[in-house]
């Protein structure tokens, strides 16, 4: 937040930097002495846990690329060379490709708290859209990860992404050619998905920090969504949310280590440990869970460019959030009509994704597309009606109001 | 908008000339860089090297089919029945969402021979199969019939049929 710099160089040597790149003062005012809103609770935890996410991501993956060979006659087995032969390979691997899964886990979580709170709310509307687009660099990321060990869900997952180009009217035949670089997903595809896979995490760690930055010019929200007024309402970053961040961080490790030592292949497919054939397509091509929503919306439409259009407009439609909610009022905790349509919006994702992984057939074609008008209507249809009609609850005075008890200095 | 003591128009004079100039010029030249950074993602020569095959169909049999692989797609070569060109011909346009006549889709009525890519979002479709007893495909419920055309599904067309010609009364060419 743009306050006064309460950093003092205690040293010769840190004055000395500090007067010609405060590079120090700066990670001082951000993370140290930084006044966050003090009533902040878990759901607030997973900014940080995203960070390690991708810090670990980028680790492991540099290790990896070290052992692995983007080439259609080796991949597959460069990537069984790594888990049986090289030095603790199988786990850096495990940790890979768990961790994305991971990765989402957080990220969804990140994001409904967003919306749960109305973090996307003048003035974090930049805030939000950065957030967006690191998500969807993230989903280019994991699908293009996914292809790598060239298994036939590597294949026939980028074949039907791919695909998705092709139903662009008039250009599409020639900008799905381009992507492969051939005219099927081959050799080149893979080379090329290789290079873009290493690259795109960089891009998201500059977009976390301009993600930061956007966050620390307003400072962050807070479960009652009002701002902060004064000193008050806020206590320095650290100690009190690097533990509690650190102390979320190793509730997470827990499970995210159940999953690498335990079940490290539960979030996959199977299908993927057999070799990628251009002649033969698995009887279900499934991408992996966090993307199964947006594939069930995509399957949903009996029409070609149609789904393809609708379900890039899932994703799109994110961007119109803090301008399609039309209430006044940020937290969910004063709105008691949106609670029970947040809760309703949570349970056509969940039921989108399910359907994602449903044969399109029968039944769960038609659920699909109730899902699918659904998850479209919240946006465009509720989230703008709602603010018109709903009378929200009183909402504190301030942060500190709301959060001690009502005989003023009890605490004390 | 305009203000009443300012002249209303100014004529263009030689720096305005030069910069307009000068920035056509950055912008081929950008453009003209930027194109082989671009084009290089484009199928290079030794892809387009692979581009025809020959196929011997002396050992197929009416009612079986063969996958061979052109340009790194699978191409569907069937021997079909005589049922299954009737079934074809007897189809009324009004049922076909991409029009086309079967005659129109072979150059032996016997040898059907098409790309054996969904024409959704390109899974190899399974043979003989689907409500039309045609090709089914398993991604996205596309059902295709005895001439390879789309019946049912969100598939938007026919099966491909590639570019080809018989060298022989059992031999063909693809591409």
């Amino acid at each position: 937040m743009s306050g006064e710099s309460t950093y003092n160089p205690s040293n010769g040597v840190s004055k000395w930097l500090d007067s010609r790149l405060p590079i120090l003062r700066l990670a001082h005012d951000s993370f140290v002495d930084y006044p966050t809103p003090k009533n902040l609770n878990y759901w607030w935890t997973f900014g940080g846990i995203l960070s390690f996410c991708l810090v670990t991501q980028i680790i492991t993956g540099i290790i990896l690329a070290m052992h692995y060979t983007p080439h259609v006659d080796f991949a597959f087995n460069s990537v069984e060379h790594i888990m049986r032969d090289v030095n603790y390979g199988w786990m850096l691997r495990y940790i890979h490709a768990n961790g994305a899964s991971m990765f989402f886990i957080a990220v969804y979580i990140h994001m409904f708290r967003g919306m749960y709170y109305g973090s996307y709310k003048a003035p974090r509307e930049v805030l939000w859209i950065l957030g967006v687009i690191i998500y969807i660099l993230m989903m280019a990321a994991a699908f293009m990860g996914y292809v790598l060990p060239w298994g036939q869900m590597s294949l026939w997952g980028a074949t039907v992404i791919t695909n998705l180009f092709g139903a662009i009217p008039l250009v599409g035949e020639n900008i799905a050619i381009w992507l492969w670089g051939g005219f099927s997903v081959d050799n080149p595809t893979l080379n090329r998905f290789f290079s873009l896979h290493y690259l795109i995490p960089f891009l998201i760690a500059g977009v976390v920090v301009l993600h930061i930055w956007a966050l620390h010019v307003p400072g962050n929200n807070n479960p009652v969504g009002i701002s902060v007024k004064d000193k008050q309402d806020t206590v320095p970053f650290h100690p009190y949310y690097t533990v509690k961040d650190g102390f979320a961080l190793t509730l997470f490790l827990i499970l995210f280590s159940y999953f690498i030592f335990f079940a490290p292949n539960v979030l996959g497919h199977a299908d993927n440990y057999i070799p990628a054939n251009p002649l033969v397509t698995p009887a279900h091509i499934v991408p992996e869970w966090y993307l199964l929503p947006f594939y069930a919306i995509l399957r949903a439409v009996p029409d070609k460019l149609g789904g393809v259009v609708l379900m890039f407009g899932a994703i799109f439609v994110m961007f119109l959030l803090p301008w399609l909610d039309t209430s006044k009022v940020r937290s969910a905790r004063y709105r008691p009509l949106f609670r029970q349509f947040f809760v309703l919006f949570i349970l056509d994702c969940l039921l989108l994704g399910y359907l994602g992984a449903q044969p399109a057939e029968g039944v769960y074609i038609v659920l699909a597309r109730i899902g699918t008008v659904y998850y479209f209507a919240h946006f465009l249809l509720i989230l703008p009606i709602l603010g018109l009609v709903e009378k929200p609850k009183e909402v504190p005075e301030s942060i500190s109001a709301a959060v001690l008890p009502a005989t003023p200095q009890a605490a004390e | 908008m305009t203000d009443a003591h300012t002249p209303v128009t100014e004529e263009p004079n030689r720096r305005d000339f030069l910069y307009l100039a000068t920035g056509a010029f950055a912008a081929i030249g950008a453009a003209n860089i930027v194109w082989p950074l671009i084009d290089q993602m484009n199928p290079d020569a030794s892809v387009k090297a692979l581009s025809s095959i020959e196929v011997d169909l002396s050992a197929v049999e009416s009612g079986q089919s063969i996958t061979v692989t052109w340009r790194g797609k699978p191409v569907f070569i069937r021997r079909r029945t005589q049922t299954e060109v009737g079934d074809a011909r007897a189809v009324s346009f009004a049922d076909l969402p991409d029009p086309e006549n079967d005659a129109d889709r072979v150059v032996k009525d016997e040898w059907l021979i098409m790309v054996g890519i969904c024409t959704h979002l390109g899974c190899v479709p399974l043979g003989q199969a689907g409500d039309f007893n045609g090709w089914f495909c398993p991604c996205h419920g596309s059902h295709y019939d005895t001439s390879g055309r789309i019946r049912k599904g969100p598939a938007p067309k026919n099966l491909e049929i590639p570019p080809y010609d018989f060298v022989g009364d059992t031999r063909i060419k693809i591409g």
